[in-house]
Parts: C-alpha cells; structure tokens; sequence
C-alpha cells in the first residue's frame, strides 16, 4: 500500500467515525452557548438510534427516519430544557438522567428489533472534488449525512457569529439578565437552542443504523455520547473546532487500527489514550493562553439557571 | 453505570416473596450484559429460555456490575431461589461470599476455578469449535489472509485466536490470521471499522472475539467472508456468514438443574466439550462447499471422540519455536493460562 493510500484510507475511517460525534457536538455547542449544559447526549443518541431503525423499518425511507429521529431527540431535549429553564432544576442532574432515561427506553423498545437489519446510506462522489489526491475520496466520496454534517458546520458557525440571531444567543449565555433588561426572552432563546441543538444531537444517533451498524443492538452507540460531551469543551463552543476534535478522535481510532494492521509496534493501549491526551494537552494550551489574553471561553451562564429580576 | 443502577432498582422494585417447593428447584441468574448484546449473555439468556421451556421457575437480572453483584446475589438467595447462575469471570469472589452465607443455595459460576460446598464452576471448550471454524476460513480464503477482530488480550481470547489459527493452518499452511485489538467487548461502530482496515490490508476473511455482528455486515457489504461468534449471525450477513462457533448453554443448565432435582449435585468445576453439545457450529452457509462442510464435520467427530485433540504437541510458536512438544497435551491449567501465540498468527499481544 503507498503512503497516499494509506493517508486516504485513515482520513476516511476518521470521517465515517467522527461524523456521529461531529453531529452531537454541534448540537451540544448550540445549546450550550445558550447557557443550558447537556450531559443527556448519550441518552439522546439512542433513542434517535432506535427511532431512524424502527421507522426505518417500517418504512424503508431514510428521510422519514431522519425526520423521526430528530422529532424524538428534539422532544427528549425539550424535556431537559423544561427541567432547566421552566423549573430551573439542576442542569448537571437533568442531563445524566436523560442519559440514563434514554439509555434504558432504547433498550427496553429495541428489544423486539433484535435480528432485524436495515440498508445502510450508499457513498455518493462528487464529481471533481473525489479527485483531489489524498483528501478527495475522503471528504468528498462519502454519504449524504456527512455532506449535510459539513453545511451545518458553516450554518452554526454563520449563525452563531456572523447573525444577529447569534449575538442574541450568545448573550443569553453570557449574560441572560442584561439580555432580560434588553428585552430578550432569555427563556424562549434558551429553549429554541435546546431543542435544536437536541435535533443535532439526534442527528448524531441517526447515524449509526444510517451508515455504521445497520442492526439493532443494545448500547449500539458505545459511550460515543460521553465523548462528544468532552468534545463540546475541547472544541471550546466553537463549531468549526468541533469539527477538528470530531475527526481527530475519529482518527485516532483509524489510526490505531491501521497501525495494528500495518505490525507498527505502538501498544494499543496508548493508541487508545491518544486522543484523550490530546484533549488535556490542547485544553491546557488554550486554557492558559486565554488566560494570559484575559479572556474566558466558557459561556459565563452556563449551567446557571435564569430567574428574571435576580441580579447575578 | 447509571443503566446498571436503574436496572438493579427495577429488580428491587419486582421483589416478590415467593415459596416454591423444594422439589421443583427455582433457577436464577445474574448477568454481566444485557440479554439483548446478541452475544454472550444472550447466548446464557437462550439456555435460561431452555429451561423455562421444560416448565422450570426461572429469573434474571442482567447487566449487573461486578462490583455490586454481592447485593444483587444476596437478595436473589434471600427470595429462595434454588441454583444462581453466575455468568462473568468478576463475579467469582462474589459468588464465593455469598455461598457461605447460604448454604442451603447451590451457585454455579462459569468461567472461574473457585469451589465450595455448595459452589462449583463450569464453562466450555469454546476453544475445540474455534479450531474448527478455523478449518473452514483455512479452505474459504483466496488470498490466504484472514483477520481477526480482537476483544481483550487475556488467555480465553489468546486460546482462541490460536486454536483457530491452529484449524486455518491444518488445511492450509500457506494461510496467516492477523489480529486486530479494539480493546472492547462490545462496540458495532469501532469492529466495522476494524473490519474494514482487515479487508483493506488483504484479508477476504473476518473473523471476531467480540459480540457484534458488524463484522459480519461489514463483510457482506464488500462482498467477503465473515465467521461469527457466540451465536449464529447468518441473517446480519447471508450472503457472507460461513459459520460460527456458538454455545448450547441450555444442554448444561438442565444437566445440573435435574442432578440438583434429584439430590445428586455435588460442587465439580465441569469443562464440557464438543461431544456434549454445549459447543456447536452455527449451520453452514450457502457458500461453503459440501467437500468442506463434510471435512469440517468428520472433524468434529473426530474431536466429540476425543481422537483429535486440539493443543496437542508438535504445536510451534510465532517465531517457530516449540510451543507444545511433540506429543504433549497441554494441561487444562495450561490453556487456561496460555498467553502466547502459535505460528501463523501475525503481530503481537499488547503488553
């Protein structure tokens, strides 16, 4: 095998594995720049899982499974906003037991489906763009989701910074009671975040009974939703970022089962804590040049819940 | 964690006083997974349906943590259940402590080596059918290279990889497996993905040590060969399943549920074979020949007979050094402690 083979073949394991992560990220950034952590994403992922396989199933269109997918997740989300904008429980405890809900509903309604399969999204090239050596059949002979993964990428990225939608989100994530005195609805804003970013995140489940595992089994998502709940902060609430941190996991997988292939004399193991590592190093680089800039990336209100009239 | 928390809560919440008589022993079991993982812990689950068939009381609480399984061991005793069925290697000092608080309850826990009174231990020789799917992956590859999903490097997954790589060899010797880790029991997505840099690197032959079936369909999509484990995978993959190695668990279950009926049980640690059934082969698929399926099954015979044996000496090592001397079998203490590969495996055991 040549190098450029090679490169390609681990660039496009890197994408297949790191879109359902990208996904989630995303929807945990919207939400998240709002001011509403989200920990349910795990939880969140399967139920989407289960809901494109079962409508799936039933209908053998990909559409309408999407459709149905982020409809559940976006429910599921709405529920979490619920607890912590409208009653404003604690955001952490809401989130882990979405997690938790969703994790034991998929598996309680997946039981039945055990055994049956799916088609999985075919690769569509496009023409041209395949061509570029190295980097062309790796971005650009994939399937429609990850296509769709790359517009809402720039769509979250535009709208978060370049719209004025944007500013408004972001100010309720950083300071909801000046957006409150701005005559902003801090809870309306929060809850269409959640609920979107939900949808993302759905997203993200849909695409294993998409394109990765096209059968039913518990637990088909592996703990993937924990690690884009890492994701969201080593991509520090930034879309574009988070498209990086989603490859770069997504590659470290593909790089650690190309090296065991290839006889490289790597431990698995520390393959495997790679990524891991990164995230520390990264977020301790970034951490301490921004502290030295003056400037914090974390939204300021995250986790906070809004009472109107408060003057924190 | 939290999933495993909730599900022990349900079980709690189901608790029912029950007061069955001692002559109709009632069956429970405890489980490491999920019975939906469509591996191990529903291969358990398919037995413990075995002997609800024959009318038997049985119950389950599954993907219990093995750090909380003396609780859960414990209430299970408490609410009189007979036989407690303990199905992961972790739950063996557990299962220990708890037999000595209760007698009068017989616990049988596969995969370990302790014993007690009212304890004993039992598992199967997995490793006789891997030789034998083996055999058929050794007649099926074209290009010689077969690839093998891996779970976690301990001596049961090392024993395994060799006696398959001891069946490839026997009918081919041209033929290498090479072993990909994934470091995990259960993970569709990242076994795909495994699967596929196996097939990119040559392999026309996948096999795995883990649960899923995504080795299987990640084979049937490029048009290869997959073999599966623990159950049978035809439909995730007609057209690419040749075969598989599977449990029979039920055939031992009602073995040891009908000595305990009878007042005949006594604390053993049982290694059942081939010839009992406990370890099959999933039917054949289309694909595989009738001169291999019939060489396959003569084998087995032979193995049932106990004529063949599979880790028997002249047996060479990776570098081709004696790993098993000519005419030497191994003790069942050896393969259960075997940490090194036989010629023909390529790589290494991560350290």
């Amino acid at each position: 095998m040549t190098t450029p083979e090679l490169l390609t073949i681990i660039l496009t394991t890197a994408v297949t594995m790191g879109t359902p992560l990208l996904f989630a990220t995303l929807g945990g950034v919207l939400s998240e720049r709002a001011g509403v952590i989200h920990l349910g994403m795990e939880g969140i992922m399967l139920v989407s899982a289960l809901v494109t396989f079962v409508v799936d199933l039933q209908t053998g269109s990909k559409v309408l499974a999407l459709i149905g997918a982020m409809m559940a997740a976006g429910a599921l989300s709405g529920l979490h906003g619920f607890v912590c904008i409208s009653l404003r429980g604690n955001q952490i405890a809401s989130g882990l037991a979405l997690a938790l809900f969703g994790t034991g509903l998929s598996g309680l309604f997946g039981d039945a489906l055990i055994g049956s399969t799916v088609t999985s999204l075919n690769r569509i090239p496009i023409p041209g763009l395949e061509l570029i050596p190295i980097f062309g059949s790796a971005f650009f002979n994939q399937d429609w989701m990850v296509y769709l993964s790359y517009f809402l990428v720039a769509g979250l990225w535009f709208v978060l910074f370049h719209t004025n939608w944007g500013l408004q989100i972001r100010s309720v994530g950083e300071a909801p009671i000046v957006c409150d005195a701005l005559g902003l609805s801090v809870t309306k804003i929060r809850y269409l975040c959640v609920i979107f970013g939900g949808m993302l995140i759905g997203l993200g489940g849909a695409y294993f009974p998409m394109v990765l595992t096209s059968f039913w089994v518990d637990d088909l998502t592996a703990g993937r939703g924990w690690i884009a709940v890492a994701l969201v902060i080593f991509a520090f609430w930034h879309p574009g970022k988070a498209l990086w941190g989603a490859y770069l996991f997504g590659a470290a997988i593909a790089f650690q089962l190309q090296a065991q292939v290839m006889g490289l004399k790597i431990p698995s193991y520390i393959l495997e804590m790679f990524p891991y590592l990164l995230t520390i190093v990264v977020l301790t680089v970034v951490t301490v040049r921004n502290r030295r800039a003056g400037q914090t990336l974390m939204p300021a209100a995250l986790g906070l819940p809004f009472f109107r009239g408060d003057k924190h | 964690m939290i999933k495993h928390l909730l599900t022990i809560l349900v079980a709690l919440m189901l608790w029912v006083p029950n007061f069955a008589s001692a002559a109709d022993p009632k069956v429970a079991f405890i489980y490491v997974g999920p019975v939906g993982d469509g591996g191990w812990t529903y291969a358990h689950d398919l037995g413990r349906r075995h002997l609800e068939k024959m009318g038997v009381e049985t119950t389950y609480v599954e993907s219990v943590p093995e750090t909380d399984s003396e609780r859960v061991l414990r209430n299970l005793a408490r609410r009189g259940y007979d036989i407690i069925f303990t199905t992961s290697f972790g739950y063996m000092d557990p299962t220990l402590n708890v037999a000595k608080q209760f007698p009068d309850t017989i616990f049988m826990h596969a995969s370990g080596f302790r014993t007690h009174d009212n304890m004993g231990n039992y598992f199967a020789r997995m490793y006789q059918a891997r030789y034998l799917v083996g055999m058929v992956a050794g007649m099926m590859t074209k290009s010689d290279k077969i690839g093998i999903i891996g779970s976690h490097p301990i001596p049961e997954i090392i024993r395994h990889i060799n006696a398959f790589t001891l069946g490839v060899r026997s009918v081919n010797p041209k033929a290498s497996t090479q072993v990909v880790w994934v470091n995990s029991w259960f993970d569709p997505a990242k076994e795909g993905a495994a699967a596929n840099s196996l097939m990119d690197n040559g392999a026309d032959i996948i096999t795995i040590t883990t649960d899923s079936a995504a080795a299987t369909q990640t084979a049937a999509k490029r048009g290869l060969y997959s073999i599966g484990n623990d159950s049978d995978m035809t439909l995730y993959g007609p057209e690419a399943h040749l075969t598989a190695n599977i449990f029979n668990w039920g055939i031992y279950y009602e073995h040891i549920y009908n000595h305990v009926k009878n007042g005949t049980w006594k604390p053993s640690s049982d290694w059942w074979g081939i010839e009992t059934g406990a370890v099959d082969l999933a039917p054949f698929g289309k694909m595989v020949p009738k001169n291999v399926q019939d060489m396959v099954m003569a084998k087995k015979a032979e193995i049932a007979s106990g004529e063949f044996v599979v880790f028997k000496g002249p047996i060479k090592g990776q570098d081709g050094s004696t790993a098993i001397a000519a005419g030497a079998v191994p003790s069942d203490q050896d393969l259960l402690s075997m940490m090194y590969y036989v010629e023909g495996v390529v790589g290494d055991i991560p350290q």
